[in-house]
């Protein structure tokens, strides 16, 4: 650029730098082309061709074959029976676990933030379970909520008379919450530690001096610098607590049972498209509406963390 | 990051300039809640490895209290049975092949546009990526019904390829390799264009070698994903010789009920690969995590 001021700008220069510019967006494209293809038809296909399936009544057999409806799979969704019981189920299941593993992960993380020996061995040991196979710790967890598995045992200890954790309606749920929380807590834990570590020391100092007790500096200072991070952990844990699924189909061997008490949303689209011989189109459309409701509680969620830091 | 940089971390946080008295109180009562919880993630793990080593009557008898950590005849038999009531060989196999081909492909993938979207300027090239990270914002689980039926389509159902293809390209790959690549300086590359080096050649020979600890992040993230993936074998394949671990355990969860021995065993297996990948990479895990919050 300094150069054209200096000299009058050469026709040779200037054509070189159009040759370089040209040669760039040609190399550009070469360097995004392969994925940018595959992106296209697997990923952004998918999501247009979802809301546009929506409006069809498909056969599961012969999927070519199929009736337009208009916007009629959206009231057959949510005047189901199973639709109302799957989305009772995943708000309340979301509802405890982001309450429960937000509050343990935030603990876990100022615990493990204090000078204590062992520090990688515990960050190391809560992070493991959520890279584990979610099949293979529900089927576990199968064998930990059995009549005689390790968790009535304990119960035993103090008196009470454990049942079978998943198959009774009242405690199904309740068990797939517990083995989440068990399995995020860990994940979210690193997230906070990350966060913790930017709080400048100084700030506990003043408050000690001031003669502040170790809970009221939690309260006081921990707690509210860390606002930004309870967002987004927040924010992942709704996103992820409403796709609930693997679990719920591995504990209940495929049923959503006992009596549809571990029925969520996506197992209901799940056994829309591949249970009912044509459910494919209200199966799109329960997608639709899972997608407006997750997008739905970001938004109000963020509405009330902004209200929250301009106290 | 630059702030916090200046200022010593407060990794002493709460304790600090308080009495001795209170520090101690504090650091019991951290340990405690520690110690717990770690006991409370590794008692489920231990007890499910005691099963795997008990005899089809040990697991049957040991239906009743107080549980046995031990086994009274540790036996390797479960490991083996395993592999001839179910076809948990050709499972593993699959598992490794859909986890290993779709690894190498998206660090392909990845690398490859995550460099030009640092690197390159081009017209039109933060408007595509930028649409790229929008789809973040969509969950996977939406596109179940789409995707099952491009995939049948295009005939790929029922095929090991249909678990590979959909996810050789992610927007969370990209991401990490762009922001990866932003953050290391620009000059050895415009050095080696300065010597006549081509955009293809600095890439491979400059840029790509720098690159390794993005890549190793990747592909830990890459490969456990693909191996732990249960949804979508479980709409796309059914025959059972195409399962992988996740979609095989399942299946045999559902046959064989009370076989605990047996589903333990194979839990065991399943996880055996991960429990490796993650002692030898887990710094990369963390950093990952902490710097992406993403799984």
């Amino acid at each position: 650029m300094a150069t054209t001021v200096n000299t009058p700008t050469s026709p040779d220069k200037a054509g070189s730098m159009r040759r370089e510019k040209l040669q760039d967006t040609i190399s550009g494209y070469i360097f995004i082309f392969p994925a940018l293809f595959f992106f296209t038809i697997f990923t952004v296909f998918p999501i247009l061709y979802g809301a546009f399936l929506a409006l069809f009544k498909i056969n599961l057999t012969t999927i070519d074959n199929r009736t337009f409806v208009g916007l009629d799979n959206f009231p057959k969704v949510w005047e189901s029976e199973d639709f109302q019981t799957a989305l009772f189920n995943t708000a309340r299941f979301s509802f405890f676990v982001v309450i429960l593993q937000t509050i343990l992960a935030l603990l876990l993380a100022v615990a493990v933030n204090q000078k204590i020996r062992g520090r990688t061995f515990f960050r190391t040991a809560f992070f493991f379970p959520s890279i584990s196979s979610s099949v293979v710790i529900s089927i576990i967890f199968l064998w930990v909520f059995n009549k005689y598995g390790i968790l009535n045992y304990v119960l035993s200890l103090i008196g009470i008379n454990g049942p079978v954790w998943v198959d009774d309606p009242k405690t199904a749920l309740p068990s797939i919450m517990g083995l989440n929380i068990w399995t995020t807590a860990g994940t979210f834990m690193v997230i906070y530690l990350a966060a913790l570590q930017d709080i400048p020391a100084q700030l506990y100092e003043a408050a000690s001096v001031d003669g502040a007790t170790p809970i009221q500096k939690f309260l006081r200072i921990t707690v509210p610098l860390l606002t930004p991070t309870t967002f987004f952990v927040v924010t992942l844990g709704i996103i992820g607590t409403f796709q609930v699924f693997d679990q719920a189909f591995v504990i209940s061997a495929g049923s959503g049972g006992p009596e549809k008490s571990t029925l969520t949303i996506v197992f209901f689209i799940y056994q829309q498209a591949f249970k009912e011989r044509n459910g494919m189109g209200v199966a799109a459309a329960g997608a639709v509406i899972l997608f407006v409701i997750i997008f739905s509680l970001t938004l109000i969620q963020r509405r009330f963390f902004k209200t929250e830091q301009n106290y | 990051m630059a702030v916090s940089a200046k200022i010593p971390a407060s990794s002493t946080t709460i304790v600090n300039e308080s009495s001795p008295w209170m520090r101690r109180v504090v650091k019991i009562v951290a340990y405690a809640f520690l110690i717990g919880f770690a006991l409370l993630q590794f008692i489920p793990f231990i007890w499910a490895l005691s099963a795997s080593f008990k005899n089809a009557a040990e697991i049957q008898t040991s239906l009743s209290f107080p549980p046995k950590f031990i086994p009274d005849s540790p036996t390797l038999q479960n490991y083996i049975d395993i592999f001839t009531i179910v076809p948990f060989g050709t499972w593993y196999i699959n598992s490794f092949i859909v986890g290993i081909t779709t690894t190498v492909l998206t660090l392909f993938f990845s690398a490859t546009s995550g460099y030009a979207f640092a690197r390159i300027p081009f017209p039109g090239r933060d408007i595509i990526f930028w649409m790229i990270i929008g789809t973040m914002a969509i969950p996977g689980v939406i596109t179940i019904v789409p995707t099952y039926i491009l995939l049948r389509t295009l005939g790929l159902t029922d095929s090991l390829q249909g678990l590979i293809i959909p996810f050789m390209v992610t927007s969370f790959g990209i991401f990490l390799m762009k922001q990866f690549f932003v953050s290391i300086p620009a000059e050895l590359e415009e050095a080696a264009r300065v010597d006549g080096a081509g955009r293809i050649r600095t890439f491979v020979q400059i840029v790509l070698p720098l690159a390794r600890p993005a890549l190793s992040a990747l592909t830990i993230f890459t490969f456990m994903g693909r191996w732990n993936d249960f949804l979508m074998p479980l709409i796309i394949i059914g025959k059972s010789e195409l399962f992988t671990l996740p979609l095989g355990m399942s299946s045999f969860r559902g046959q064989y009920k009370t076989d605990w021995n047996l589903l333990m065993s194979g839990s065991i297996l399943v996880m055996i690969p991960i429990v490796i990948i993650y002692i030898a990479f887990q710094r990369f895990f963390i950093q990952g995590i902490s710097t992406t919050g993403m799984k």
